[in-house]
């Protein structure tokens, strides 16, 4: 066997739960034993449509988080915005539905050995995972802040449950409409050396990636980025999901979001070369 | 009644199965090893492989259309001694039967590719593929011009030597597929691989310009099935003794059947694994249980069916 998506399965599962909070639905589906696999920052790649649908592609979401014994059993959570296609089919099904899945797929935040403390950057919809991510580090003893951020109120993610993991919570809408206006990024320099944040966990639009990047880059500070590339098939076999990442050599590879990803270090991902022709230098 | 025999040959290669991954939607096959032993399968045909490592085009790299998808990947790979020494032994490690695809730049770089191959063990086969859409120029689509495909070949052929077996991959975006079916043949090819995926385009209504990194991608997926069936059907009808490995949107057991009704010796399964992981020992399963119900006692019996008289079929 492969050390590839070693962890994945795939299953029917049903969804026990679906229920509009702001501008996202909240997905609960029954997946039994696989929650055990699950870890925060890995994915699920969710066929969509039904089976005459001319969407062929499975839809990744991020897992936001996983209950182990609840009435259904266990259960994973997804915090999905009902953008195209196939997230509106999701976000159309009723409970009861089943879905085809395969889970869990990708990178999972790495968790400090030390009792740190840490930082969690959330964008948009980018907020969810980050909040079963908070419990596992608040079990672990760090201490976790958060900052969440958007272009208006209603992009705000922040459900009441899952701000009991977190020690302070600022949001920052760009309208100023919710919180302080400005983006995420704003007080972040200032709060690394503030509080001596070790470690931050981000996950959001890829322009909020890389402008932590910039602001971590001289400084002591690990940035573990949760990214979203468009893909076709989440399990590393399309190519198309790539990310230019420099190489202990200082060489460039082409690295899958998919398996290398979702959460890879900020600090390797040359985000000014996305989207560019990158030089062959591997 | 059970069909007894499944199994389908490629010049002197053998393999228990007609159902096999396509080249560049199976990487080297490590992915899938996870959902299914690769040895339950016909053939494992890796990514094209270049001489050198490639980082292939920027994205966005794909975009998903009605019933299939454009990629832009640009051969991505880690060049051809990595892939010998990394990803063979591996496959090999799985008793995978083993098709290796291989893309160049130039009609030396096959050979080059071909030179490295003919000594290594454990390969069944080797697809040349000719006709890779994602490359910067045009002009360097051999099987868009009979005579650099011929070249391509004959190049192959006699650098290989007469052991292992060649299957050409052609793309459906000529004029006339038989004419460059024919000179591949007579360059040496053993078999014909079909289809290739259809050059098109997306434009982003966003940016209001193209979508993909590349502009252009290839078009994979059940869109282009008729394309592949009609020119599976063409060239069996004009070269029936070669060997076709059929491939171009199939995602069940009906359509891999309607490939070898077309004349299809074998076929490949690509986007469709995008979408489901155990897509090709699905189709497997689904292909016995048709050829049982048509009553063949083996698939081979099936190749070409389609051309077949009326008064044959009695």
């Amino acid at each position: 066997m492969s050390s590839i998506n070693k962890n994945a399965a795939q299953l029917r599962a049903t969804i026990v739960g679906n229920k509009l909070v702001g501008q996202y639905h909240q997905i609960l589906i029954s997946v039994g034993d696989l929650v055990d696999k699950c870890k925060p920052g890995n994915f699920v790649a969710i066929s969509v449509g039904g089976d005459s649908s001319k969407m062929i592609l499975r839809r990744a979401f991020a897992i936001s988080r996983v209950a182990h014994s609840t009435s259904f059993g266990g259960t994973m959570e997804l915090i999905v915005a009902p953008h195209g296609q196939g997230s509106k089919w999701l976000c159309a099904q009723p409970e009861g539905a089943i879905i085809d899945l395969v889970a869990p797929l990708g990178s999972a935040f790495g968790i400090p050995t030390e009792p740190v403390q840490v930082l969690l950057v959330g964008g948009g919809y980018g907020s969810a995972p980050l909040f079963g991510l908070a419990e596992v580090l608040k079990s672990r003893g760090c201490k976790v802040d958060m900052l969440l951020g958007a272009s208006t109120s209603s992009k705000i993610y922040a459900p009441m449950e899952g701000k009991r993991s977190v020690n302070s919570l600022r949001i920052y809408t760009e309208d100023g409409s919710m919180g302080i206006a400005g983006k995420v990024a704003d007080p972040i320099s200032e709060l690394i050396s503030d509080l001596d944040v070790a470690v931050i966990y981000s996950c959001g639009p890829m322009g909020m990636l890389a402008a932590i990047s910039a602001i971590t880059a001289d400084k002591d500070v690990v940035h573990q980025c949760a990214v979203e590339e468009s893909m076709a098939c989440g399990i590393g076999i399309c190519m198309t999901c790539v990310l230019p990442v420099r190489n202990e050599d200082n060489s460039i590879s082409m690295l899958r979001s998919c398996i290398d990803g979702p959460v890879m270090d900020g600090a390797n991902v040359m985000w000014d070369l996305v989207g560019k022709n990158p030089t062959v230098t591997q | 009644m059970s069909v007894a025999d499944l199994s389908t040959t490629f010049s002197n290669a053998w393999f228990p199965t007609p159902v096999f991954t396509a080249s560049g939607c199976a990487s080297s096959g490590k992915e899938l090893a996870q959902f299914f032993p690769l040895k339950d399968i016909g053939a494992v045909v890796t990514k094209s492989i270049m001489n050198k490592a490639r980082l292939g085009r920027p994205t966005p790299r794909m975009a998903e259309t009605p019933s299939g998808m454009l990629n832009s990947i640009g051969l991505q790979g880690p060049g051809i001694d990595t892939f010998i020494e990394k990803d063979i032994p591996w496959l090999v490690e799985q008793k995978a039967r083993i098709i290796v695809s291989i893309a160049g730049e130039t009609i030396e770089e096959y050979s080059t590719l071909a030179r490295k191959l003919r000594s290594v063990s454990g390969i069944s086969a080797i697809e040349v593929n000719i006709s890779c859409p994602n490359v910067e120029n045009r002009g360097l689509v051999f099987a868009c011009d009979p005579e650099a495909s011929r070249k391509v070949i004959d190049g192959v052929r006699r650098t290989i030597g007469g052991e292992l077996p060649i299957i050409a991959k052609l793309s459906p975006d000529v004029t006339d597929i038989v004419s460059i079916a024919r000179g591949v043949v007579d360059a040496g090819a053993d078999g014909i691989a079909l289809i290739n995926t259809v050059l098109g385009m997306v434009i982003n209504l966003s940016t209001m310009r193209p979508h993909l990194g590349g502009k252009t991608g290839g078009l994979s997926g059940p869109a282009i099935r008729p394309i592949a069936v009609r020119a599976i059907y063409q060239v069996h009808a004009a070269i029936p003794d070669i060997p076709i490995l059929g491939m171009g949107g199939v995602t069940s057991g009906r359509d891999a059947f309607e490939m070898i009704l077309a004349g299809a010796s074998a076929v490949s399964v690509g986007t469709a694994s995008f979408g489901n992981p155990m897509a090709i020992p699905h189709i497997q399963e689904e292909l016995k249980s048709l050829l049982e119900e048509k009553g063949f006692k083996q698939m081979k019996d099936a190749i070409g069916f389609a051309h077949r008289s009326d008064e044959q079929h009695e």
